[in-house]
């Protein structure tokens, strides 16, 4: 290794460790180890200016493939990937507007009382929405509402909502993986590699699916004990409020739904109309704010810099990794453990992203291993798409088995732990670590027999 | 008691910090906030006293914890901060009182009525006060001390800006080895008075 590529990756680790850590918050501590690959990897050690601009990416910005995409596109997985910043953007002031309308408590309070508040129904049913909501909005946001509209019928309903809340969590983090926009590592999957919504819909959205019936099947079995204990005697329903008093207002409602439905309709349409997801983000942002009219300030405070500055200063860190090389060690180093075989292949990457990912932030792990299977790819002759579709399951799902696996897990707990229902790792990994298992066995089997 | 004050006693292990608390509260007619307080929450937030009491001053695991915005998986932090709501409720309700330990001069750094006080103790009166108090051996009274005192320190650093004991960010601080609990209470309850007085 030479002097560049050991300074990307001690900037690497340091990066990894200090977000562990978490004494510094996350997004200082990627965009600080950003200038230090910008300094000293790639103006020190490098000398090349080049890479410092092709890392920051900028031109892309200012190109007509950016927004409207005629045919493949992918935005160069190299540096910041600017189209999956700008549509977490767009989708987050959408989210935005959309709970302050009162959307997500409606929609909560609406399927509790179509299932007549009975326990078991209830529990299937918000199951079922927390993975259909995951495919669209980010899995922090569908846990946040879910979690404590759960908490506040389980007191009212008496019953306990812990099962609950771990079932909707798994189910949050497994409806993420269906689609191109539900979870950050595919949509850095998808715009790095040039992947439509409907390529994640018949690839990973066909495992998702498989693998709902199943985890809704195993969560039932765990916990029906505890949900049948909740016999729903003495409970005075009028104390339950009506759906329609989550509305704030019935207008912004309205078109927060219209602008849902639209923002669905054009991500399930891109491959044909060929605008890109930055667009789509950018359209539906600017849609959201127009509409807020005198809100629309207080929307753009709500939005989370924090994440997006968090995903700049990773983009260039793991951008030196790529330009000095490392990553292309790395897929040699799989290579060569594999021995070319295309099972062996997908077993690491699907059980090493899984593992990795139930321990460390899956959106780093994506966007380092991005290049890292291309690479891969280039040199072994195995179809890329499989080794997508591997790594967007092994770090969608591997997240779910631990409780800071994921941003859903870390937010549910914590929703839970304040109502005065802590979840500790042992109650959380009893029923998680199971089914993630069983979930990654699923991925792999489907993997292995549609592709391989 | 005219005006709002918030007294934080923030104590090392065994320095009899807690019982001078109780003498001043007993002495100025204050509340005392101490363990007592999980008692309170568990009423009126019906939370398990056996969670509160678990999760009690005890410091985050960092490497099995993780926080996402202003939510945390660790529950030793979710604990924390719902006691610390809880004396904010208190001192928003226009309450005077003593809080011993849960970072009360970090909880109420911007309040005008706080005084900081920090009480520490010779290490031999400090393992003598232990070994009565909980009927140990020296072994098992100094296990018992650094342990406790590691994980206080490690709580307290974990949500203050300053570290624990540092003798530059209390109003005060106090070796209750020198004249024991009566006196040390007499001092101090001067001081607060005087305090009180500039306010």
């Amino acid at each position: 290794m030479n002097v560049a590529q050991i300074l990307a990756v001690l900037i690497f680790v340091a990066m990894f460790v200090l977000i562990v850590i978490d004494k510094i918050e996350r997004h200082i501590v990627t965009l600080v180890c950003g200038g230090a690959t910008l300094l000293l990897v790639f103006c020190v050690a490098m000398k090349d200016f080049d890479a410092v601009m092709h890392t920051l990416n900028f031109k892309s910005i200012f190109t007509s493939e950016f927004w409207y995409a005629a045919g493949e596109n992918a935005e160069s997985s190299s540096g910041i990937n600017w189209a999956t910043i700008i549509f977490i953007a767009g989708m987050m002031i959408m989210v935005e507007g959309m709970a302050k309308a009162g959307f997500f408590r409606w929609l909560c309070m609406k399927l509790a009382k179509l299932v007549n508040y009975k326990t078991i129904p209830l529990f299937i049913a918000f199951m079922l929405m927390s993975a259909m909501l995951a495919m669209f909005i980010d899995s922090i946001t569908v846990i946040l509402f879910l979690a404590a509209v759960t908490v506040e019928l389980a007191k009212l309903l008496k019953f306990d909502p812990i099962p609950m809340i771990l079932a909707e969590i798994f189910c949050a983090n497994l409806g993420g993986s269906a689609t191109m926009c539900g979870d950050p590592p595919n949509i850095i999957v998808g715009t790095s590699l040039g992947y439509s919504f409907a390529d994640f819909i018949t690839n990973t959205g066909l495992i998702a699916g498989i693998s709902v019936i199943c985890v809704v099947v195993y969560f039932y079995m765990v916990y029906r004990k505890e949900l049948a204990m909740a016999d729903g005697s003495n409970i005075d329903f009028t104390t339950i409020p009506e759906p329609k008093e989550a509305i704030t207002n019935i207008k912004d409602f309205t078109i927060s739904v219209i602008i849902f439905i639209t923002a669905i309709v054009l991500l399930v349409t891109h491959a044909m109309t060929h605008l890109t997801v930055a667009f789509i983000g950018g359209l539906i942002a600017i849609v959201t704010l127009i509409t807020s009219g005198k809100y629309a300030i207080s929307l753009l405070k709500k939005v989370d810099y924090k994440t997006l500055l968090f995903f700049i200063g990773l983009f260039i860190v793991v951008g030196g990794l790529e330009e000095t090389g490392v990553l292309e060690i790395i897929s040699k180093l799989i290579s060569d453990v594999s021995g070319g075989n295309i099972y062996i292949m997908v077993a690491i990457i699907l059980w090493v992203s899984a593992i990795a990912s139930a321990f460390v932030d899956n959106i780093p792990f994506a966007a380092t291993m991005i290049p890292v299977i291309q690479s891969l790819s280039a040199t072994t002759g195995v179809d890329l798409d499989i080794l997508a579709w591997t790594l967007s399951m092994g770090t969608d799902v591997g997240g779910s088995a631990t409780p800071i696996g994921a941003s859903a897990n870390v937010v549910g707990t914590s929703v839970a732990a304040k109502s005065g229902h802590p979840i500790g790792w042992g109650k959380y990994c009893k029923s998680a670590v199971p089914a993630t298992l069983i979930v990654v066995t699923i991925s792999m089997i489907v993997i292995f027999v549609r592709y391989c | 008691m005219d005006k709002q004050v918030i007294i934080s006693i923030s104590r090392e292990f065994g320095s009899q910090g807690h019982h001078i608390a109780n003498q001043i509260a007993k002495d100025m007619n204050l509340k005392l906030y101490d363990r007592n307080i999980l008692d309170m929450m568990a009423t009126e937030k019906n939370i398990k006293l056996e969670y509160l009491e678990k999760y009690d001053e005890r410091p985050k695991n960092v490497m099995l914890s993780r926080r996402v915005g202003k939510f945390s998986n660790s529950l030793e932090e979710v604990f924390a901060e719902l006691q610390f709501d809880f004396l904010r409720e208190k001192a928003e309700s226009g309450e005077s009182f003593i809080i011993v330990g849960r970072c009360g001069e970090t909880v109420f750094k911007d309040h005008d009525g706080l005084i900081s006080i920090f009480v520490t103790g010779d290490y031999e009166d400090k393992l003598r006060n232990v070994m009565e108090h909980f009927n140990l051996n020296e072994k098992q009274a100094m296990d018992k001390m650094s342990r406790h005192d590691k994980s206080r320190k490690r709580y307290h650093n974990y949500h203050s800006e300053f570290k624990w004991g540092d003798s530059r960010y209390y109003d005060l601080c106090i070796n209750s080895s020198k004249l024991g609990v009566e006196e040390t209470s007499q001092i101090l309850e001067r001081y607060i008075k005087l305090r009180m007085d500039k306010m």
